[in-house]
């Protein structure tokens, strides 16, 4: 019982992070951010990498936090911006971007749902000093909300629309987080899945497999179902 | 007749209830969870979710930012009639979808699956879904709104006789685990299990198993009944919490709902309303009355009578077998 956050370290950090900040982070350490992150996601993603464009005038020394995320917003009528909630996305879905997005945009962390393997961190993250952090929940979508002070920015809102625009957001106290990943490239993820896993055995005792498989059970297109 | 600006206004407060409000079945099934979870980082988890549900309440935001795809059920009395007719109906749960999207607000989530054409609204081709029932008596109409979250968590499988109730715990361990992992689900939720009716059926009944029956509530065929105890038990024993990291809560209640199926076959789904159960009902009355609750009542004797006509005795009769 308890609510056992007492053991788990707590860390503030401000952005834009040095690698430095964050060589003392460890996995499963909360962290709170303080300063800008900006979202960006597969669309950012498409413009800046396939399609060319340019990113915003010295984005990395105003921020180099990307989470992937949409927020719930709203452009109320005489042009601002209402943000209500802000929930992280499945970052695994963005991996074949990462490693040419952290060359272009400078960034050291990157936030999202559900972290990435640790084959990325080693190949992508590692090599350019960033860590991930973890949303909590994940629908702590309030509490992230509350961290928000303001937007500084929106660009290609037209272009991409409400979820996939990029949306530089000034934030204070903003978490909680959970870090997924360290400079070494460890997964914090991985090390529970690989917990969890030494029990499956003796869990599936007395289930059946199924008469007929499918596909994906087998990669094999020449195999028969039955 | 049932005023139709009554539908309209109940329609809106009904998205916003949804988005920020936990329903009371859920939290407090949370919050036992939480008290009974050991795992450190889960426990971290679960009290931060507490936490979020206080602030999304205090401050009036939405507490996910991911709005699911928000969905509507409607069941209506037999008497029922609606100003306007049931296009009027439609339009109105679609203007409230809309209207609630810019209001809250909440995060457009809907779009063409090939062009990604997105009207900022929530609304478009086939969406909202809305979905009926009807019931013998009275004069009202029950709306629910759901906003279902979740790109992972639901699976649907065609078992066979044979596979057997073995057969059935392989496939439910099978969508927890897996989507389990990283969190990928949002767990803990309530689990709907869908077993027989065709293919689309098993998929709506797993889905409204999960989303519009209540923590706690009970199938009542008494053998049903047990296998959702056992099915939730063994979810919460897999070793797995919050997020997937290491912990005991997945699956704060399990619901299995049942139709007469092909006789050779057994089809099941599995389907999980994440930590953002959001659901919200009202019953709008013919005279304009609204009253908001949060239990849809949707699976009444009624929906799960199995006789030609509508014959309440034998089925309080049959339940036993
Ligand atoms: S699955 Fe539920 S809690 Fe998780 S991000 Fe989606 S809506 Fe939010």
């Amino acid at each position: 019982m308890g609510t056992g956050s007492g053991k788990l370290k707590k860390v503030s950090l401000n952005v834009p992070v040095t690698t430095e900040q964050l060589k003392d982070i460890e996995i499963g350490d909360i962290v709170y951010l303080n300063g800008v992150v900006y979202t960006a996601r597969e669309g950012v993603y498409k413009r800046v990498l396939e399609g060319g464009e340019s990113l915003p005038e010295g984005l990395a020394e105003i921020s180099n936090a990307n989470f992937h995320c949409s927020p719930a917003a709203a452009r109320r009528e005489d042009g601002h911006f209402d943000i209500g909630a802000m929930t992280g996305t499945a970052s695994f879905r963005f991996s074949k971007w990462l490693d040419q997005w952290f060359d272009v945009s400078g960034a050291k962390i990157i936030i999202g749902k559900g972290g990435m393997t640790s084959e990325d961190y080693r190949n992508f993250f590692v090599p350019h000093g960033a860590i991930y952090l973890t949303t909590v929940g994940y629908g702590t979508g309030a509490l992230l909300g509350r961290g928000i002070r303001g937007i500084r920015d929106v660009h290609w809102f037209d272009e991409l629309g409400i979820a996939q625009a990029m949306w530089m957001v000034e934030v204070e106290n903003f978490g909680p987080f959970i870090a997924d990943s360290d400079l070494a490239g460890n997964s914090l993820f991985e090390r529970e899945t690989a917990k969890v896993n030494k029990g499956l055995a003796k869990l599936y005792e007395g289930t059946r497999a199924p008469a007929l498989h499918r596909f994906g059970e087998t990669n094999d297109r020449n195999d028969e179902m039955i | 007749m049932i005023p139709i600006t009554a539908v309209k206004q109940t329609a809106l407060s009904l998205m916003d209830k949804a988005a920020i409000d936990i329903p009371d079945d859920y939290l407090n099934g949370l919050q036992k969870a939480a008290d009974a979870e050991d795992g450190d980082l889960s426990s971290f988890v679960l009290h931060a979710m507490l936490e979020n549900y206080q602030a999304a309440k205090e401050d009036r935001r939405a507490m996910c930012a991911d709005t699911g795809v928000p969905r509507w059920y409607v069941k209506m009395g037999n008497e029922a009639r609606v100003e306007g007719g049931p296009v009027a109906l439609e339009e109105a749960l679609r203007g409230a979808t809309a209207e609630a999207t810019d209001g809250v607000p909440l995060r457009p989530n809907r779009v063409h699956p090939l062009w990604r054409t997105d009207h900022n609204n929530n609304v478009g081709l086939n969406a909202p879904e809305i979905e009926y029932s009807f019931e013998p008596d009275g004069d009202w109409i029950d709306i629910t709104t759901v906003h279902k979250g979740g790109l992972f968590g639901s699976d649907y499988r065609m078992l066979f006789p044979g596979d057997g109730i073995e057969g059935i715990k392989r496939f439910y361990l099978d969508c927890l685990v897996a989507f389990g992992k990283r969190g990928l689900a949002c767990q803990p939720a309530i689990i709907g299990v869908g077993l027989g009716g065709s293919k689309d059926t098993t998929m709506v009944l797993g889905k409204q198993a999960a989303c519009l029956r209540t923590v706690g509530d009970r199938n009542p065929d008494p053998k049903v009944a047990e296998l959702e105890m056992e099915l939730m038990e063994l979810g919460n024993s897999i070793g797995m919490g919050a997020m997937g990291f290491v912990g005991k809560s997945m699956v704060i209640d399990c619901h299995v709902e049942c139709g007469f199926c092909h006789t050779g076959g057994m089809p099941m789904s599995v389907h999980a309303f994440c930590l953002s159960s959001r659901r919200a009902v009202a019953r709008v009355h013919a005279d304009g009355r609204v009253e908001y609750r949060t239990d849809p009542n949707w699976f009444t004797p009624y929906m799960r009578r199995e006789t030609v006509g509508w014959a309440p005795e034998a089925e309080s009769l049959k339940k036993s077998v």
